[in-house]
């Protein structure tokens, strides 16, 4: 059973994939879905049997990779956090395929779009159940690849095309630091099953290794290089920049993306190594900085964005930082609760802004809709029940997750932590803003729209209003229902998934912070609310004015331009990387190594040099005897001198400079061509 | 006998490289080239009969025979092409002797 789990969306997405054409959309569609809405049932199941009943699982399937000392196998670890995970991929991942029946209806390549998303879902799978790092990586790298392929899903369109190389290599940034991080991971455990590596954590803390030829702790340096991975995967603060440019992707795949495959596997890498993490109280500090940096640079930029899915996409970035900060500060559980919330209602709120773009016939531009509540009514309820859940509405689901990580970082009485709950609450005040500006121009403010979408605006058909319904109930309940399990103060839910050293515990010290530092995020949400509604009910003309004056123009696109992070990365990285992958590893590493090296290179060069002795010759005496005599001069001393000189010269290097009398005649000719030319 | 080397060393030496600078700082005359490329032969010559009275052996002194033979050759040689030159350039000034240039 627990194998059917991971490998029924795989079977899904081949006989999708490659039998499509056969099957047609419906049968496709049919076959996709019921897998993996399986996998969802047995993930239940799985839930029940490993998390309630407290039993583990391990599944060793046979050896992948076995050389001297470094063994991987395939195996499969069904823990309470996998479980929890699983429930989470499945279910959501299930409810985007009925959604993407409705949703792709009229699309000619349904079977590919399906094919994909079960794809993303079995490489999701891989990820939280392997039990070893490999695995792990090779989950990481097929969420990787299969969300370029939905985000390059309409291949026609450029925007699509960049934001899918985007995505692909922001993330080859991170990934090379989660890779270097598990070779880390090889070089100091000789091991990298979790079970090995987690075990003895203690044992290797606490002591240096060399890393750039300079000397570090060890266990520091391996979790942030495994954190740099989840920064790239969980689009934290330096390398986001491909999250927002991947609501290109047709909607269910921007729901999935950000709430139950993708940006979730770098929080779970990190709550997954723990104990890792535990032993290196540095990255944890680091963690949380760049969590909380997160959070507040996502949520100002999503105030002012006017792409209604750009809004939602700056707000998962908002909640990830929450995540990622929860987990610096030694609260994986309440990290882990919180994912688990977010992506309930994540989830919802896409698939909800799919069916108004559904129904407007692909507008996204927030300015140009507005009065969609009578249009809609259905639609609106959903967001407006996602948008509360997300900014913390008392006992939504939210509400249990957000306020917890606030408090625990309050109650950690550090720098750290009260520069995360800090962020954390504004955050949580511009979370609300936007929420309700969303909600406010979509649905209520008066109508842009054109009448011709307005005529033919539609509330969503059942098959795509289902996955709403059941999303809706768990952005309602499942915090209020599973908080206690999950995140109860002694709950025994977790078994040894998680592990947290004693003296991190702060579950304890936030029951005893003020009752003030308690209110303030419910406080902040409430009033961004009403703040938000003010400002664009009664206050519109004056915000235009500021809007319009020059410190606000200033201040708008600062935040409209989202802090300007991709003109400076596009001025200051893309275009130098860029330039010397043309000039240097295509046209001269690419096109002729060899031929530099070989038949052309030794060709040129020896002409050049012939040309260049030839030039020497000037003809006249005094030259000649002057060459003859600095020769014999150099010659005697040379030989004079040998046995002082041969400690300095290493014979070796010969090769090296001759490689580059190679290249450097190659540089400096084409130069010259240029300049004739 | 027995003969302070050192001091007669140095005069050959001097010797040899005045004609070595004579070389290199005439840019003009190619009659001085010639007297210094004599300069020096003579110098390693003085070195020969040096030695040869050092070690008392006659060899040293037959070489130096040898040498101002060859030398007086020599000149006579590069005279008689100075010649043929100025019959054919119409001029033996140094600056306009390139004609090895490559």
């Amino acid at each position: 059973m627990y194998l059917t789990l991971v490998f029924l969306p795989l079977i899904g997405s081949a006989v999708a994939g490659f039998f499509g054409r056969f099957l047609g959309k419906q049968g496709a569609a049919i076959i996709t879905t019921s897998s993996v809405g399986i996998s969802a049932l047995l993930s239940f199941v799985v839930f029940y049997e490993v998390a309630l009943c407290g039993s583990p699982c391990y599944i060793t399937l046979f050896p992948w990779i076995d050389s001297g000392v470094f063994h991987a196998s395939w195996g499969f670890l069904f823990d309470s956090l996998t479980a929890v995970m699983l429930i989470v991929v499945t279910f959501v991942s299930a409810m985007v395929h009925i959604y993407s029946i409705g949703y792709m209806e009229h699309d000619p390549h349904v079977p590919r779009f399906m094919s994909y998303l079960s794809l993303f879902t079995f490489f999701m799978l891989m990820l939280i159940t392997g039990d070893n790092f490999i695995q792990m990586f090779l989950g990481w790298e097929g969420v990787g690849l299969s969300s370029y392929l939905l985000i390059n899903f309409w291949f026609t369109r450029t925007q699509a095309n960049k934001a899918a190389m985007k995505a692909m290599i922001v993330n080859r940034v991170g990934d090379f630091g989660l890779a270097l991080g598990v070779m880390a991971i090889f070089y100091v455990f000789k091991a990298v099953d979790f079970s090995t590596v987690f075990a003895t954590a203690y044992e290797f803390s606490q002591s240096n290794f060399l890393f750039f030829n300079m000397e570090f702790d060890q266990l520091t340096v391996i979790c942030i290089l495994l954190f740099i991975g989840a920064v790239g995967k969980s689009a934290q603060i330096g390398l986001h920049t491909w999250l927002p440019d991947a609501m290109e992707g047709p909607t269910p795949v921007s729901a999935l993306i950000h709430a139950a495959t993708m940006v979730t596997a770098g929080v779970f890498m990190i709550i997954r190594c723990s104990p890792l993490f535990e032993y290196a109280p540095n990255a944890l500090i680091l963690v949380t900085i760049v969590g909380a940096l997160t959070a507040f640079f996502a949520a100002t930029t999503g105030v002012l964005q006017n792409d209604l899915k750009r809004v939602i996409a700056y707000s998962t970035c908002s909640q990830l930082g929450y995540m990622v900060f929860a987990c610096g500060i030694s609260n994986y559980s309440v990290s882990l609760f919180h994912l688990a919330n977010h992506a309930f209602f994540k989830a919802l709120l896409f698939l909800s802004a799919g069916s108004v773009i559904h129904a407007m016939s692909d507008e996204q531009d927030m300015r140009k809709m507005g009065g969609l509540i009578t249009i809609l009514p259905f639609t609106y309820a959903m967001m407006l029940i996602g948008s509360l859940s997300l900014m913390g509405f008392p006992y939504l689901t939210g509400f249990y997750s957000k306020d917890v990580i606030l408090e625990l970082a309050y109650a950690k009485y550090n720098l750290d932590g009260n520069f995360a709950h800090w962020l954390g609450t504004i955050s949580a005040f511009f979370t609300s803003f936007y929420s309700f500006r969303l909600l406010y121009l979509t649905f209520i403010a008066d109508t842009n729209a054109y009448k011709s979408f307005i005529k033919n605006a539609h509330d969503a058909p059942l098959i795509m209003a289902l996955p709403l319904i059941f999303l809706a109930f768990g952005s309602i309940f499942i915090g209020y229902l599973t908080r206690d399990m999950i995140i109860g103060l002694g709950t025994n839910f977790w078994g040894n998934a998680i592990f947290i050293l004693p003296q991190h515990l702060t579950i304890l010290e936030s029951e005893f912070i003020p009752a003030s530092i308690k209110l303030i995020p419910t406080i902040f949400s409430i009033s961004g609310a009403f703040i938000a509604f003010l400002v664009y009910h009664y206050y519109s003309s004056t915000m235009l004015k500021f809007q319009t004056s020059t410190v606000g123009r200033k201040l708008y696109s600062f935040f409209n331009q989202k802090w300007y992070f991709d003109p400076v990365y596009n001025e200051f990285i893309v275009r130098p990387v860029l330039s010397f992958g043309y000039n240097v590893t295509f046209k001269i590493l690419d096109r002729g190594i060899i031929e530099i090296f070989g038949p052309h290179g030794i060709a040129t060069t020896i002409s050049r040099l012939t040309k260049k002795f030839s030039q020497f010759q000037s003809g006249f005496i005094y030259h000649y005897t002057f060459v003859m005599l600095i020769g014999l001069t150099l010659l005697v001393s040379w030989i004079a001198l040998w046995d002082f000189f041969i400690g300095w010269v290493d014979i070796t290097l010969c090769f090296l400079y001759l490689i580059t009398v190679l290249f450097y005649n190659n540089y400096t000719s084409n130069i010259n061509i240029t300049k004739n030319n | 006998m027995v003969i302070d080397l050192v001091k007669y060393l140095t005069v050959s030496t001097v010797l040899f490289l005045l004609g070595i600078c004579g070389l290199f700082l005439n840019r003009k005359n190619v009659i001085i080239m010639l007297m210094s490329i004599e300069l020096m032969l003579l110098a390693i010559n003085f070195n020969f009969i040096i030695f040869s009275v050092y070690l008392d052996d006659l060899m040293g002194q037959m070489f130096a025979l040898f040498v101002l033979t060859v030398a007086a050759a020599e000149s006579a040689i590069g005279l008689a092409i100075l010649v043929v030159y100025y019959r054919i350039r119409g001029t033996i000034a140094v600056e306009f002797v390139n004609l090895m240039k490559g």
